[in-house]
């Protein structure tokens, strides 16, 4: 089963996300920001979706930091973003982010970007 | 988990957070009342950022855009682009308790637009007050642009090229799961293009060298294959290009030659089968390379089977009836010859034979039901003309009836379809003349001034129903019975149920009209439709509720000509029952026909009545000891048909027995066996007792 990991400050957004995507066969494991995310990514899951705005590590950080681990050098990463944030969609693509998910987004977007990215 | 829960589930999670969040809102304000410090201020932007996205994913959209503003200004707060002063923590402070009321369900609407109309003031301050607005217009025109191009036309071909950035694996992007994206899509032809890869000694594993070609074709529009790509938008090298060569090509040179005269079409071909292929001349002298040469043959593949799809779905050709039926009649022979190559091969015993006739079955059969589907026509065409009848009819009745016809699509045998008008004519008679009254009387009784008639078709199994319903008056059954007594088919004191005098109606010489109209009543009755519908091996069933209406059904079968049937065998004689009709067979003793007087064969249960064939046509000789009953159902009822082996499937062509044998009971007509001999088709429902 491929593993997903949420990184969010959201627990309501975690917790979609982890419903939406177990439902769809896959198993979630939960962060709550970057720095929580850098301890749970040995083994390297097979895709990481994370929020931008979080306290200790924000996203961009944290898709830094993992682009700098070999384990992770390659694993696709999906940010959160919302509309008006252009600048930071840039700026995470810049740092290695595979893609984007736009907030808000429905279950069947979430699963439909997942599967785009996600073998 | 049903969606509409897990909505409810996401919705009280959010809640939850909410609660937090405003706290946290709450706290962050009392600590700016005291001294801005950066740290708080990018809690505070957290807080109301997170309210903003989850409560827009959560059900509450009003929160989000209510957020929208205050979110720009403390970003800008964040960045130094303006100051936190006294009015703007107070407004911050009214927003909190505004947001929290909306969490509850409240908020008043003139509490929000003045925030909303100071935090503008705020933002107007700073700079740039225009944005957001300019974004939404430029949001609302691109769904625009994708609704107008978004309607899938037919198939088309697609040029696909993509070269993805030299870096992308470090994007943690696998390109080949685009090419696996795109292929979902519809037919796609991928080329692999590796001419960029350098040698070993050069290559930088974690670079990507390769580009793609894909021709695809399919009815999706330009902007969802372009959404493929969404990702590597504005760093791979992506195009999407329609292949559309206009207009027809000119012949080309050797098939004008060829027309001409001026050579034979054979010695062109074998010169040019001499000459090397355009594309490899090209390969050989460096202009271009294999890749390049595959993708344009690739190319070149998909367009001739998209005009190739788009030809067949206009193709439809015109053919005389006649010459239909006529294919129908060799098709009956060839399954007849089939079944005596079959009979030879099981007798002979050769193995190669039997192959062979195995394969002819199943060949035979196809072409069955495929020639057989070319005479089906849709019911509707015979509809329209009723609607024109029940018009004139009524007119001249003075009454006020409106056809209304369901399942016109429902396709029907041609034959049966030209055989079933005189019936249903008769019937919709029927209905407009003694079914529904006139309107005067339809008033007085507290339904619609205008009758309608109902007229629908569908297919229900392997038969077809027709039915048709009336909300007239529906049937006197006291005054059937008295017609009936009168006319002497029952006897005075016979006690029947409501729905066994209905079936009267059927009876030979029963005609409840009070007076002979010009309309109905014209000597033909119901006897006569009955006869007829049987005739093409249908059923009719009446069904009518005084004051209210009546409903008759036609059942038919989909076709006259050939029909899968049961081959059973009694003593010497073959007999062919109804394959659709038949549930199962299971085995009838002796003692168990002994222990049944009343002729009742156990089943799962229930006792589902039996007839014997043999008594049934009077075959002579004694039964075996073990018979085999074959469960059968007529209309709804389960019945036994009790012979003494089961031969097995036949595909059974239909041959009438010619007038002599009409009136047989009990037997519909004849087909011819592998061997020669005959076999008799069982009418089930006169089997019935």
């Amino acid at each position: 089963m491929k593993r997903i990991l949420t990184v969010d400050d959201s627990s309501s957004v975690r917790q979609m996300v982890r419903l939406t995507l177990e439902g769809a066969g896959y198993s979630v494991v939960e962060a709550v920001d970057g720095q929580d995310a850098l301890t749970k990514v040995s083994p390297p899951p097979d895709l990481i979706i994370t929020d931008l705005n979080m306290p200790n590590l924000d996203g961009i950080g944290l898709i830094r930091a993992l682009r700098a681990q070999p384990a992770t050098k390659f694993t696709p990463i999906l940010m959160l973003t919302t509309e008006s944030q252009e600048v930071k969609k840039q700026e995470g693509k810049a740092a290695g982010a595979t893609g984007w998910i736009v907030k808000p987004f429905t279950p069947d977007q979430l699963v439909a970007v997942v599967r785009k990215v996600l073998r | 988990m049903h969606p509409d829960d897990k909505a409810a589930l996401h919705r009280q999670a959010f809640l939850e957070e909410a609660a937090d969040l405003v706290a946290e809102w709450e706290e962050c304000m009392l600590l700016l009342d005291r001294g801005v410090d950066p740290d708080t201020v990018d809690r505070l932007f957290r807080a109301v950022h997170t309210l903003k996205g989850a409560g827009a994913m959560f059900g509450f959209e009003d929160l989000a855009a209510f957020l929208h503003d205050l979110e720009t200004v403390l970003d800008q707060v964040r960045s130094g682009e303006r100051s936190m002063e006294r009015p703007l923590v107070d407004l911050l402070l009214r927003s909190r308790d505004h947001a929290a009321a909306i969490l509850q369900g409240g908020g008043s609407f003139a509490e929000r637009q003045e925030i909303l109309a100071q935090m503008r003031g705020f933002l107007e301050q700073t700079k740039a007050a225009g944005e957001p607005a300019g974004v939404e217009e430029q949001r609302a025109a691109a769904t625009e642009d994708a609704v107008a191009s978004g309607a899938a036309g037919p198939p088309r071909l697609w040029r696909i090229r993509f070269r993805p950035q030299t870096d992308i694996f470090r994007t943690g992007l696998d390109p080949a799961r685009l090419i696996e994206e795109l292929a979902t899509l519809g037919e796609a032809e991928v080329i692999l293009h590796d001419e960029a890869v350098p040698p070993l000694t050069d290559l930088d594993p974690e670079s990507c060298h390769l580009a793609w070609e894909v021709l695809l074709t399919t009815a999706a529009p330009e902007p969802t294959i372009r959404d493929v790509f969404i990702f590597v938008e504005g760093e791979a090298a992506v195009r999407i290009e329609p292949v559309d060569y206009e207009g027809e090509r000119p012949p080309r040179l050797g098939e004008i030659l060829a027309h001409r005269g001026d050579a034979e079409p054979a010695a062109i071909e074998a010169v040019l089968a001499e000459r090397k292929p355009v594309g490899e001349v090209l390969v050989e002298a460096g202009v271009v390379a294999p890749a390049q040469v595959a993708a344009a043959l690739a190319e070149q593949r998909g367009l001739s089977q998209v005009r190739a799809a788009t030809a067949t779905e206009t193709a439809t050709i015109r053919v005389p009836a006649a010459k239909l039926d006529a294919l129908v009649d060799l098709v009956g022979g060839l399954v007849t010859a089939q079944a005596r190559l079959s009979q030879v091969a099981l007798e002979q015993g050769l193995g190669v034979l039997d192959a062979v006739a195995e394969e002819l079955e199943r060949l035979t059969s196809a072409l069955r039901d495929t020639s057989l589907g070319l005479r089906m026509l849709p019911i509707g065409s015979t509809f329209s003309r009723f609607r024109r009848l029940v018009r004139d009819l009524s007119a001249e009745l003075g009454k006020d009836i409106v056809l209304v016809t369901r399942g016109e699509e429902t396709e029907l045998d041609k034959t049966m379809l030209e055989r079933l008008g005189d019936p249903l004519v008769h019937l919709l008679r029927n209905s407009v003349d003694h079914g529904i009254e006139p309107p005067d009387e339809r008033v007085a009784k507290g339904k619609p001034r205008q009758g309608t008639i109902l007229l629908e078709a569908e297919h229900v199994g392997g038969e077809v129903a027709i039915r048709i319903t009336d909300d007239g008056r529906g049937i006197d059954a006291d005054r059937v019975r008295a017609k009936a007594v009168e006319k002497g088919i029952i006897a005075a004191d016979m006690a029947l149920s409501r729905e066994e005098i209905l079936q009267l109606i059927f009876a030979p010489g029963l005609s409840t009209a009070q007076k002979v109209s010009n309309v109905s009543g014209r000597g033909v009755g119901m006897d006569v439709v009955k006869r007829n519908i049987e005739a093409l091996r249908g059923r009719v069933f009446l069904a009518s509720t005084m004051g209210q209406g009546t409903t008759i059904t036609i059942r038919l079968p989909l076709t006259l000509a050939i029909i899968d049937g049961l081959l059973v065998r009694v003593e010497d004689a073959f007999f062919v029952l109804p394959l659709a009709a038949v549930e199962e067979t299971v085995e009838l003793t002796a003692a168990a026909r002994a222990a049944s007087a009343a002729r009742l064969i156990p089943r799962r249960g229930e006792l589902v009545p039996y007839v014997s064939v043999r008594e049934a046509f009077g075959v002579p000789g004694t039964p075996p000891a073990i018979e085999q009953a074959v469960i059968v159902r007529v209309g709804d009822r389960l019945l036994g048909v009790v012979v003494d082996t089961v031969v097995g499937q036949h595909q059974t062509v239909i041959k009438s027995l010619g007038r002599v044998f009409h009136h047989v009971r009990g037997i519909s007509g004849a087909t011819i066996l592998g061997d020669g001999s005959i076999a008799l088709i069982v009418d089930l429902p006169a089997l019935a007792p």
